[in-house]
C-alpha cells in the first residue's frame, strides 16, 4: 500500500512539472504576438526590417508613434469610438434592462410569446442584405443613430440579464407592492440597485463590442467625420492605404517606416482595452458562466 | 388608466398567479408592458421587419423602384446562384472552414481548460489564463492587421523565424493553400482563452470528493481526467457543441473579408463574403439575399443534425 502511494506521488510530481512547462509554453505562444508588436513599435525600422528584432527592442525611439499620431483622422476616429461606446452602452443598457425585466416577470401578458420572439432571433435572423436594406428604408444610412440604436439589444445579453432578474427573491417585490409601489418603481428602485453585478457584466460585454465594432460601421457610415477607430484602422493596417505613398525605402538612419508605424498604430488602438482588461476580466468570467449555464 | 390600476386591490398571491382576462391583466400591469415596449419595438424594427425584406430573394430587385416597381422572378435568383460559377467554391469553402473551426477551435479550449485547472503551480495557471484570454479583447481588425503584417514575406516576423530555420520566405496571404490554416490559427489565438472559461467554470464545479475517491481507487492523473473531469464537463461540452454548430456556417465573415484577396478566393471565399460582394458592394440585392437564405438553410440543416447527435451523446451521458 505504502509502495503504491509513493508511486502515485512520483508520477504526480512528473505530471505537475510537465504541466508547469506546458503552461509556460502556452503563455509565451499566446503573448508573443502582442509583445513583438510592442518591441517593434519602439525599434529602429532597419532592425525590424532585417529581422534583428525578435526578443527585445533595438534602437529605441518614439518616432513611429509621432507619425502614428499625425495620421489623418486618427483623433477624430478615437473621439467617435469614445462617443459610440459611451452613448451606445447607455442605449444598450436602457433597452436591455427594461425588456429583460418585463420578460422576467411571470405576470406579464403574453410573456412566453415575447420571450420566444426575442430568443428566436438567435437562431434565425434576416441576414446581411435585408438588414442593410432596412437601414436604408429608415433613412439611417450614414447616421450615428444607425450605429447606436440599430444595435441596441444583443439577445445573448438580454438572456443573461433576464435570468439574473429571475433569481431575485419574489418576496422583495411583493412587499413593495403592498407598500403601493408600481412596476416602474419596483424596477428602478429595487431590481436595478440589486443587480449591480449583472449590470456590470452585461455593460462590459456591450462596451467591448462597441469599442471593437467594425463591420456595420464600415457599411453604414461614409462620412470620414463619423467613422469609428476600427474603420480607420482597417484602412491603415489592413489595406495599408496611407502607407502606400511613402515608398518603403528604409535606410540605416530611418527612424520610422510603414511597418513600424503600423505596429505603433496597433499599440495605440489596443491600449484602452489593455487598461480596461484587468477590471473587465473578472466580470467576463462571471458573465460567460451565467450565459453558458442558461445557453 | 393609471387610476384604475391604482384602484385595483393589490394582493400578493392572486397578483402573481392571476388568470384573469387579457384586458384586466393589461389594465393592472400596463406599466410593466411599458417597460417591455422599447425592446419590443426594437425587435420589430431591427429583427422582424428586415425578415420581410427576405422576399427580395424572389424579385429582380431595383433599389430605386422598390418592390412595386421590381419584377417578381420566383426562384430565378436561387437558380442563378446555384448554377453560378461561385456556387461550388463558396459552399465548399464555407463547409471546409466550418469543419476546421470545429476540429481545431472547438476541442482545444477544452484541453486548455483541463490543462489550466490541472496546473499545480497557481501562478503559472493564472498567467496562462490571462495570456490566452487577452487576445479576445483585441478587435478583429487589429488581429487581422497583425496577421497580415506578421506574415509579410519581406518584413513579417513569421518569415524571419522561418528564414532563420533555413526556409524560404512564404507568401502566406496570396497563396490559396495557406488561407484556411492562417484563418483557423488566427481564430484559435483570438478565441481559445475566452472559450475555455466556460469549461474552467464547469471543472471547478466538479465535486472534489470524486477526485479523492478516484485517488483512493488508485487512479493516476490521466485516469482522473478520463474518468472524472471529462464525464463531469460532458453535458456543457454537448451544449456548447450544439450552440457552436448553429453558428458555424456563419463563419467569421468579418475576418475573412479582412484577410482574403482575389488570389485566395478559391479557398477563402465563403457564402457570406459572396453575399457581401454581390449585395452591398455590387448592389445585386435579389441574388445576394437568395444566397443568404441558402446559407441560413444550410445552417438549419446543421443545427438539426447537431441536435440529433447531441441526443445520442446525451443518452450515454446522464441527462
Amino acid at each position: 500500500m505504502a509502495k503504491s502511494d509513493k508511486l502515485v506521488t512520483r508520477n504526480e510530481k512528473i505530471f505537475n512539472g510537465v504541466m508547469t512547462v506546458v503552461g509556460i509554453i502556452i503563455s509565451i505562444v499566446a503573448f508573443y504576438p502582442i509583445f513583438y508588436v510592442l518591441i517593434a513599435s519602439f525599434s529602429k525600422p532597419i532592425f525590424v526590417e532585417n529581422g534583428d528584432v525578435m526578443f527585445w527592442l533595438k534602437g529605441f525611439n518614439f518616432e513611429s508613434y509621432k507619425q502614428a499620431f499625425m495620421k489623418d483622422g486618427i483623433w477624430i476616429a478615437y473621439g467617435n469610438t469614445m462617443f459610440y461606446t459611451i452613448a451606445g452602452v447607455v442605449v444598450n443598457m436602457f433597452f436591455t434592462t427594461t425588456m429583460a425585466y418585463a420578460l422576467s416577470r411571470e405576470r406579464l401578458i403574453f410573456r412566453k410569446f415575447f420571450t420566444l420572439m426575442a430568443i428566436f432571433t438567435m437562431w434565425f435572423n434576416a441576414g446581411m442584405i435585408p438588414l442593410y436594406m432596412a437601414f436604408k428604408d429608415y433613412n439611417l444610412l450614414d447616421t450615428r443613430t444607425a450605429i447606436i440604436v440599430g444595435f441596441a439589444i444583443n439577445t445573448y445579453n438580454l438572456v443573461i440579464m433576464k435570468s439574473f432578474f429571475e433569481q431575485i427573491p419574489k418576496s422583495l417585490e411583493e412587499a413593495a407592492f403592498i407598500d403601493g409601489a408600481n412596476n416602474l418603481k419596483i424596477f428602478s428602485k429595487i431590481f436595478l440597485p440589486l443587480s449591480k453585478p449583472a449590470l456590470a457584466t452585461v455593460g462590459m460585454f456591450y462596451a467591448v463590442t462597441r469599442w471593437n465594432g467594425y463591420f456595420w460601421a464600415m457599411n453604414l457610415l461614409q462620412d470620414d467625420n463619423k467613422v469609428p477607430l476600427q474603420v480607420l484602422l482597417k484602412k491603415l493596417i489592413v489595406d495599408k492605404v496611407a502607407n502606400e505613398t511613402e515608398a518603403a525605402i528604409v535606410t540605416a538612419n530611418s527612424l520610422y517606416s510603414p511597418t513600424t508605424v503600423i505596429y505603433s498604430i496597433i499599440i495605440i488602438a489596443i491600449i484602452p482595452m489593455m487598461i480596461a482588461y484587468p477590471f473587465v476580466q473578472k466580470y467576463f468570467k462571471k458573465g460567460a458562466t451565467v450565459g453558458a449555464v442558461k445557453g | 388608466m393609471s387610476k384604475t390600476s391604482k384602484a385595483l386591490p393589490i394582493n400578493n398571491r392572486s397578483y402573481v398567479k392571476s388568470s384573469s382576462k387579457f384586458s384586466k391583466r393589461f389594465r393592472r400591469d400596463w406599466d410593466l408592458f411599458l417597460l417591455l415596449l422599447p425592446g419590443l419595438i426594437w425587435y420589430i424594427m431591427f429583427a422582424y421587419k428586415p425578415m420581410i425584406g427576405l422576399r427580395t430573394a424572389f424579385y429582380d430587385f431595383n433599389i430605386f423602384k422598390g418592390f412595386s416597381g421590381s419584377t417578381f422572378v420566383g426562384l430565378d435568383n436561387f437558380i442563378q446562384f446555384i448554377q453560378g460559377a461561385d456556387f461550388t467554391r463558396t459552399v465548399t469553402n464555407t463547409l471546409m472552414i466550418a469543419f476546421w473551426q470545429l476540429v481545431i477551435c472547438f476541442p482545444i479550449p477544452i484541453i486548455l481548460a483541463i490543462a489550466v485547472t490541472e496546473m499545480k503551480n497557481k501562478v503559472v495557471s493564472k498567467i496562462t489564463q490571462t495570456a490566452t484570454f487577452l487576445p479576445y479583447f483585441i478587435s478583429i481588425v487589429v488581429v487581422c492587421g497583425m496577421t497580415i503584417n506578421f506574415l509579410s514575406p519581406s518584413t513579417g516576423v513569421i518569415n524571419f523565424i522561418l528564414q532563420k530555420l533555413g526556409f524560404e520566405p512564404i507568401y502566406f496571404m496570396v497563396k490559396p493553400e495557406y488561407f484556411r490554416g492562417v484563418y483557423t490559427t488566427m481564430t484559435l489565438w483570438k478565441t481559445a482563452g475566452f472559450s475555455a472559461i466556460v469549461y474552467i467554470a464547469a471543472i471547478m464545479g466538479i465535486d472534489q470528493q470524486l477526485y479523492e475517491a478516484a485517488k483512493v481507487d488508485g487512479a493516476g492523473k490521466w485516469k482522473q481526467i478520463k474518468h472524472v473531469t471529462i464525464p463531469g464537463i460532458l453535458p456543457i461540452v454537448v451544449v456548447m457543441l450544439v450552440l457552436n454548430i448553429g453558428k458555424m456556417v456563419k463563419v467569421g465573415y468579418e475576418a475573412i473579408l479582412l484577410l482574403y484577396k482575389p488570389t485566395t478566393y478559391s479557398t477563402g471565399d465563403v457564402i457570406a463574403t459572396y453575399v457581401y460582394r454581390t449585395g452591398i458592394q455590387n448592389g445585386n440585392y435579389g441574388l445576394a439575399t437568395a444566397a443568404g437564405l441558402f446559407e441560413a438553410f444550410v445552417a438549419l440543416i446543421l443545427v438539426v443534425l447537431a441536435n440529433k447527435i447531441s441526443k445520442r451523446l446525451s443518452e450515454t451521458s446522464l441527462w
